[in-house]
């Protein structure tokens, strides 16, 4: 599925309530080395399930950090401009846990209108929520971005 | 042993530029799995009113988690890093950080707070560009767990 870069949504055609398209991010072991190397963040427990384990984890588990990039992605997809962001926050409640079973977990981002801040700016606010194996994996994600 | 408040507000001197190049921004989205074309292709960048690739929202965590990191194990601080989990995270954005930025960072101490044995600090990391203009900002919030909680935290870094 690749994004264009037209602008897919306007100010005036959203309101409160709207829901973005939500996303479905497959997530595996090779997924995690590679956001590893990418982030520079080689904390053993993003991919040695032995370490994990010992430290009282239930298994190996996805960077925080990915968790909210994927996340943003249905609000950066939607607006078209991943440059209209204006703000993005997350608490990270529960970990992604991605075991080593030829088939990894998942990450399911659904995310709405919760508000028109400033018709002169044409913000608004997208509350989002991250679930994986039926937890919520972030809380109080927010985001502020500028439409159109 | 709660951790000095006399901490909150402190500054610590800005880091050594940081230089966003865009291979690096390319390799992340790869490892993101988001294939926008703003990130990887300067003329879908440009039309967006962008002067080159731009990088996504959370790449400024690479540029920030040095500087947040190196405050929170201040020694004089005295948070138990073995101890410390990564448990919000937020960004603002003046505008979206993109090829060819150098940026430093300047971390002061938002908060500290102690909560049942957990000690919270917030570092906040402000982002500049070579001609001093803000870039972005960083807010991370470390949690050193109290000793009886599970440990695994991001301090193993």
């Amino acid at each position: 599925m690749s994004a264009n870069t037209r602008t897919k949504v306007a100010y005036a055609e959203v309101e409160e309530g709207t829901e973005l398209p939500a996303r479905v991010f497959p997530v595996d072991r090779a997924t995690l080395v590679r956001y590893a190397g990418a982030s520079l963040d080689f904390n053993p427990i993003h991919w040695n399930e032995r370490f994990a384990v010992e430290v009282g984890l239930p298994n190996v588990i996805a960077h925080g950090m990915f968790t909210m990039a994927e996340a943003i992605r249905v609000v950066t997809d939607w607006v078209g401009d991943p440059g209209a962001v204006l703000e993005y926050g997350v608490r990270f409640t529960k970990p992604v846990v991605v075991p080593d079973d030829g088939v990894g977990a998942e990450i399911r981002v659904a995310a709405r209108v919760a508000a028109k801040l400033d018709d002169e700016r044409r913000t608004v606010r997208i509350d989002l929520t991250a679930h994986s194996d039926e937890q919520k994996v972030l809380g109080l994600a927010r985001a502020v971005v500028r439409l159109p | 042993m709660p951790l000095d408040q006399s901490f909150v507000g402190r500054s610590y001197p800005p880091t050594e530029p940081y230089e966003v190049s865009r291979e690096k921004i390319r390799e992340f989205a790869e490892a993101i799995g988001d294939d926008s074309p703003a990130y990887t292709r300067p003329e879908a960048a440009r039309e967006l009113g962008h002067p080159d690739v731009i990088a996504p929202p959370t790449f400024v965590f690479l540029v920030s988690y040095r500087a947040a990191f190196d405050v929170v194990q201040d020694p004089k601080l005295g948070l138990d890093y073995s101890r410390v989990v990564h448990t919000e995270q937020r960004f603002t954005y003046e505008r979206p950080l993109r090829a060819g930025d150098r940026l430093s960072v300047t971390s002061t101490i938002e908060a500290i707070k102690s909560l049942k044995g957990n000690e919270m600090v917030t570092v906040r990391g402000e982002l500049h560009d070579e001609s001093g203009a803000h870039v972005a900002t960083a807010y991370t919030k470390l949690v050193a767990r109290s000793a009886d909680e599970a440990p695994a935290g991001e301090g193993d870094r």
